[in-house]
């Protein structure tokens, strides 16, 4: 077996117990490093002395593992470049509170991955870098902004990863790679040091193997950090003491929405969740509010936020002049600065964070009756190369199934659920639960990927 | 809602973003198909309900004001990134004073 292919919780044991050497699970990620990234394009840098770094942690938790970090988060000496020119060559002076703590229970920063430019994108596709490739079918695009991260994992060329969603960015990603990705509540993990996109829904996050690894993952970053003034006070909660518990009892609603873009993956899903009812939960379909609300509300809040955090790239001290800026964030700056000037704002922001209200409530009324709420992830498999030019509202509609709970700040997890033979690809089930309640996912999603046959980890 | 590009030249003004006369034709294009999706949010029944910026309703997270100096720059490293400096300082554009009027 590749030891490249080693899922977090694998490596670890299998360290120590002395099975592989630490070099050794470098070298084959080394491998396929050389071997793939030239095509696949997922990592923009990569730290050259990964490998001294890790023999120097093997005591901690994560035990000097390489881990690839989303191109957002900055990292002292190596360039962060949100992958947009305007960054390009930024070296930060500081260091992300993720990858600060990530740092300090011995994970190793392999490299940085590509994104959408700014996370502006649910393809990798606009990066200013170019495109990333899914490694499970390279026609295809990996979904993004995350799309570097949830192919690194994809393509085993790290063991875990980390990126940051503010609506559907690591768990779209996961869902068109096949792999597990971890949206945590917003506010249970630091912002400070991540380029900032919307700052009332940014949240870093696992994209990993297995639900088990993206606890151990979340385990060395989650937690209050006096430098983000949003930070949940609460110490987090240890989330691997949420993994193998029984799921009998547990409510849990489908939410069934009847647009024609999902009616397949919809169906394909309630078959699925069957298990979950053999396991001993109860499972039924709910209405929910309209997605189609959650598209409008995003859109707005996104861009407006946008239009004020992206306004401190001047070229002045650091980075280059404005004009660098690509199509796409041209014009969510634009449009976001249009929504929020007078004569406008009553009529887009103000009604966008009106409606945002709306879905809370409607969460609030859901969760009166349901632990848990569970619907695809994306409407379908992963598009093809290209297909992000099609549509100035590509993203939005991509991630229209979980833009409703992002806006609302809820925890949800994507699993896979469905793979295709023919194409290789993936579908994925997107687990939501109340804000803070990151255990009812972990819990539902662990159980679901033990005992169906979708992980490509656990049933190799 | 449509967006002209006399619109788009102006919001392009506001957000110090340079767009050329072809570019500020196609943004029109695209901000009007954006609004289209946006517009729908009408149908929403929104009237008097209260506006959410803010999730986790926590008030005023604060640490206390203490200076640590782990947590600053040093002058140095606060210029370490600028494309142009001058004598320990960044420099910036005209503002106030156009030097070509």
């Amino acid at each position: 077996m590749k030891l490249n292919e080693l899922t977090l919780k694998e490596s670890i044991d299998a360290l120590d117990k002395k099975e592989v050497k630490i070099e050794e699970i470098y070298q084959d990620i080394d491998k396929v490093y050389q071997a793939k990234n030239e095509d696949l394009n997922i990592y923009l840098s990569v730290d050259a002395d990964a490998l001294k770094k890790a023999k120097e942690a093997s005591k901690k938790p994560l035990r000097g593992l390489p881990i690839a970090v989303k191109d957002n988060f900055c990292t002292i000496g190596l360039p962060t470049t949100a992958s947009s020119n305007v960054l390009d060559g930024f070296m930060p002076q500081y260091e992300s509170t993720v990858t600060k703590r990530l740092k300090e229970n011995g994970g190793i920063v392999y490299g940085k991955t590509n994104m959408d430019a700014w996370a502006h994108g649910s393809s990798t596709e606009t990066s200013d870098f170019g495109r990333t490739l899914n490694p499970r079918n390279i026609e295809h695009l990996p979904g993004g902004s995350s799309g570097g991260s949830a192919a690194a994992i994809a393509a085993d060329m790290s063991i875990a990863a980390i990126g940051s969603e503010t609506a559907g960015s690591i768990r779209q990603p996961a869902a068109w790679c096949g792999t597990v990705g971890l949206k945590p509540s917003y506010g249970r993990v630091s912002r400070f040091g991540v380029v900032s996109m919307a700052s009332s829904t940014d949240s870093p996050g696992p994209l990993t193997k297995t639900v088990e690894d993206a606890c151990i993952l979340l385990n060395s970053f989650a937690g209050p950090d006096e430098r983000d003034a949003t930070c949940n006070k609460e110490k987090a909660p240890d989330f691997t003491s949420f993994l193998g518990q029984s799921i009998k009892g547990l409510k849990i609603g489908v939410i069934y929405q009847d647009v024609k873009e999902i009616g397949e993956t919809n169906d394909k899903l309630l078959q699925e969740l069957n298990i979950l009812k053999e396991l001993g939960a109860e499972v039924e379909i709910v209405k929910a509010m309209d997605p189609h609300h959650a598209i409008g509300v995003y859109t707005v809040v996104q861009r407006a936020e946008v239009s004020s955090n992206l306004a401190r790239y001047d070229g002045i001290r650091y980075g280059e002049d404005r004009s660098h800026f690509g199509d796409e964030s041209k014009r969510r700056i634009m449009l976001g600065t249009y929504t929020l000037t007078k004569g406008h704002a009553d009529q887009y922001y103000n009604l966008a964070q009106k409606v945002r209200t709306l879905y809370l409530e409607n969460y609030k009324e859901l969760f009166k009756k349901y632990d848990i709420l569970v619907a695809p992830t994306s409407p379908s498999f992963a598009k093809k190369i290209g297909a992000s030019f099609e549509s100035s509202m590509f993203g939005e509609l991509e991630d229209m199934l979980v833009e409703a709970s992002s806006v609302s700040g809820l925890p949800g997890i994507n699993v896979p659920f469905y793979h295709d033979e023919k194409t290789n690809l993936y579908l994925g089930a997107n687990f939501i639960a109340p804000m803070w309640r990151e255990d009812s996912i972990i819990k539902v999603a662990d159980a679901f990927e033990k005992n169906t046959k979708w992980n490509s980890w656990r049933n190799k | 809602m449509s967006v002209n590009n006399t619109q788009v030249k102006h919001i392009a003004a506001l957000a110090n973003i340079p767009v050329s006369e072809e570019e500020s034709q196609e943004l029109a294009e695209a901000f009007t198909e954006t609004l289209v999706v946006v517009d729908r949010l009408r149908k929403a029944d929104a009237g008097k309900t209260a506006i959410t910026h803010q999730v986790t309703g926590f008030k005023n997270i604060l640490r206390e004001d203490i200076v640590k100096e782990e947590q600053s720059f040093t002058q140095e490293e606060a210029l370490a990134n600028a494309k142009s400096t001058y004598k320990g300082f960044f420099v910036v554009p005209y503002v106030l004073q156009n030097k070509d009027n």
